[in-house]
């Protein structure tokens, strides 16, 4: 048992295994309350909604990786919701079809200037972030305020994040496996991957070592704008309308899944895999405490305590005499 | 060390403070010369008490940054005690009196446990915070489920109000600045908690006690959260536990910090340029307001506004003369 600890402690794989015991512990919890938490049903129904916070985290991840912090995403996903029902307002039919894309492009355009704000102006990431979601709220409240764009999602939007076209299978759930295949070919089998986690490490050694640092970080947060505004578009078509302030409730549960999941949060160190067991772990946890018709505060207080309590198990820093 | 040599050099270490303190001067200036009233008591109380409380939770926020630190939980421990004192700061003056005492001591504690966590624990501030932040966020939902409460009404008004001719929050604010920030930072462990900011391994082999300092400087900024809490209820008369208002306060606290000239990355910058820097982002809302512009702009000029100002850092780039020194 111990031999076994020690080696998931050296290849760094420890978090995921533990994350996901941790994740087996709360099915099995749940139960013990009902049997209904076990049926392939509620399980399918649960990734279909982890596949919204999978796409956030996944940009959360990569930024976090770089040694960095994305505080713009509540925004950013608003943006991705709202633009991409404006645009079919606006064109009819012809919108319809741009209405995805158009609604990535512009996320992926605010993480441009996120990305030219950290890398090449310097200034820290959890500030210049900070104030493009404030920039992009001003946006959004200057678009829809004045007239009534369209709010309703497309049928496209609709089929993406709440049809089940392939054997069952959610198709938001099939877009989160696409993400995610994407994202770790471009850790592990791209030079810009690589590149990623040597940023993380140690920015002035990767500078050294011929890596094109700023553009690297432009890149991260393009991908992660882009991101945060893919998870607007497909819960857009979840909830069928665009709303203000939808995004909230996705920065804090995307860091926290990212951290759950051992990606180190000061950068360098981390694995996809591990974010997908975090998703998965805070969906479940949260579902279950709905479920269980515990009140919000101790929804809240139990959140905390878990997260806190598990990074205590296996995500300790090292002490300073090591 | 000549005078003038000793004022260059604190000049430019105090290059922040005294940038933020100006912004703020012509800011309000502008604000004041705009305005139909203009500078009379009942105007200045109401931009006072508009502008302490931010102020109080941005030097909150200071403590953590200056050890290189973060505390994500001060918008939910001001929540709390907001939440708190709805309940306990009520009845005869006696009652009201000890009601603030446990407001500010549930305050310390908050900020205490963070403090214990990030030590002994060894977890990152930044992810710890964001997590006993919820904690505290519940525990606020759980003693307020939905808006109301009172408070002791003799003391909200001399507390609001201007009954010595300047507006009491602004004396509260000094007494804070006085009681807590000044002693902190001429104090050994004020000392150690900027050392740990600048070079934490540094420090550590210069037998800086890094865990007291850290501890003290965690519990520190709760009872500071608490004081602003406490003061809201002043403000609002009631309690409320709103995770806007928290994620708000947070995130303007920080916003507050870097405008004050203080460094994200720790070791330098004042509580006191926070305070300035809270100042400022407060009377820039106002500004629009006096300016009549369209209610609906505002959002997004304020926006582009604290972009431009959390910016003006990169000028700094223009005097990097090896281009090492711009990688970290």
């Amino acid at each position: 048992m111990n031999a076994l600890v020690l080696r998931l402690k050296r290849s760094g794989q420890l978090p995921v295994a533990a994350a996901a015991l941790c994740t087996l512990g709360l099915l099995l919890i749940g139960s013990l309350y009902s049997s209904n938490f076990l049926s392939a049903e509620y399980l399918l129904l649960q990734l279909q909604i982890a596949s919204f916070l999978g796409v956030v985290a996944t940009g959360a991840m990569l930024v976090i990786l770089l040694g960095g912090i994305d505080l713009s995403v509540p925004w950013l996903v608003t943006v991705g919701g709202v633009m991409s029902a404006a645009v079919a307002g606006w064109w009819g039919g012809a919108g319809a079809a741009f209405a995805i894309p158009f609604g990535i492009a512009c996320g992926a355009l605010l993480g441009l200037v996120n990305g030219i704000g950290v890398a090449y102006l310097r200034v820290p990431s959890m500030i210049f972030t900070l104030g493009i979601n404030a920039v992009a709220q001003g946006l959004i409240v200057v678009h829809t305020g004045g007239f009534a764009p369209q709010d309703r999602a497309t049928p496209a939007m609709h089929l993406i994040a709440t049809g089940r076209s392939f054997f069952g299978l959610p198709n938001a759930l099939l877009v989160w496996v696409a993400v995610g295949t994407a994202t770790m070919f471009l850790l592990h089998r791209t030079a810009l991957g690589r590149a990623i986690y040597a940023v993380g490490n140690r920015e002035r050694a990767a500078y050294l070592s011929g890596i094109d640092t700023r553009r690297v970080t432009l890149l991260v947060f393009v991908i992660a704008g882009a991101c945060s505004a893919a998870a607007g578009v497909l819960l857009t078509g979840y909830s069928t309308k665009a709303y203000q302030a939808m995004g909230d409730a996705y920065l804090l549960p995307a860091i926290a899944a990212v951290v759950l999941g051992g990606t180190h949060i000061l950068g360098g160190r981390g694995s996809y895999l591990g974010t997908v067991v975090g998703v998965v772990l805070i969906t479940l946890l949260q579902s279950i405490l709905s479920v269980m018709q515990i009140p919000e505060m101790g929804r809240q207080v139990t959140y905390g305590v878990v997260i806190i309590v598990m990074l205590l198990v296996y995500g300790r820093g090292r002490r300073m005499s090591e | 060390m000549t005078t003038h040599a000793a004022w260059r050099y604190h000049l430019r270490a105090q290059r922040g403070l005294y940038g933020a303190a100006a912004m703020f001067v012509v800011i309000f200036a502008l604000y004041i010369a705009k305005h139909p009233v203009g500078w009379t008591l009942p105007v200045l109380t109401t931009a006072a008490n508009k502008g302490v409380l931010l102020a109080i939770v941005a030097m909150a926020q200071t403590l953590p940054v200056l050890t290189s630190g973060i505390d994500l939980s001060v918008g939910m421990v001001f929540v709390l005690a907001n939440c708190l004192a709805s309940h306990l700061v009520v009845g005869t003056p006696l009652q009201a009196a000890l009601g603030i005492v446990v407001v500010l001591a549930a305050g310390a504690l908050c900020g205490l446990i963070n403090g214990l966590i990030i030590v002994f624990g060894r977890l990152q501030p930044i992810i710890t915070t964001l997590a006993t932040g919820t904690v505290y966020f519940g525990l606020a939902l759980g003693l307020r489920p939905v808006p109301g409460g009172q408070v002791h009404a003799g003391m909200a008004d001399a507390v609001t109000g201007a009954p010595l001719g300047v507006p009491s929050l602004l004396l509260v604010l000094l007494a804070v600045v006085v009681l807590v920030w000044v002693p902190y930072r001429k104090s050994a462990i004020g000392r150690a908690a900027l050392a740990i900011g600048s070079s934490e391994n540094a420090a550590y082999m210069s037998g800086v006690p890094i865990g007291r300092a850290k501890i003290v400087t965690y519990t520190l900024a709760g009872l500071l959260a608490a004081i602003g809490g406490l003061l809201l209820t002043f403000v609002t008369y009631s309690g409320e536990a709103s995770s806007a208002i928290g994620g708000t306060y947070t995130l303007n606290s920080i916003a507050a910090v870097v405008i004050g000239g203080t460094s994200l990355a720790g070791g330098a910058g004042s509580a006191i340029g926070s305070v300035f820097g809270a100042l400022v982002l407060r009377t820039i809302g106002d500004l629009l307001f006096v300016f009549d512009l369209e209610p609906l702009w505002q959002p997004l000029f304020q926006g582009v506004i604290l972009l431009v100002a959390v910016s003006l850092g990169a000028l700094q780039l223009l005097k990097v003369t090896n281009r090492l020194e711009v990688f970290k």
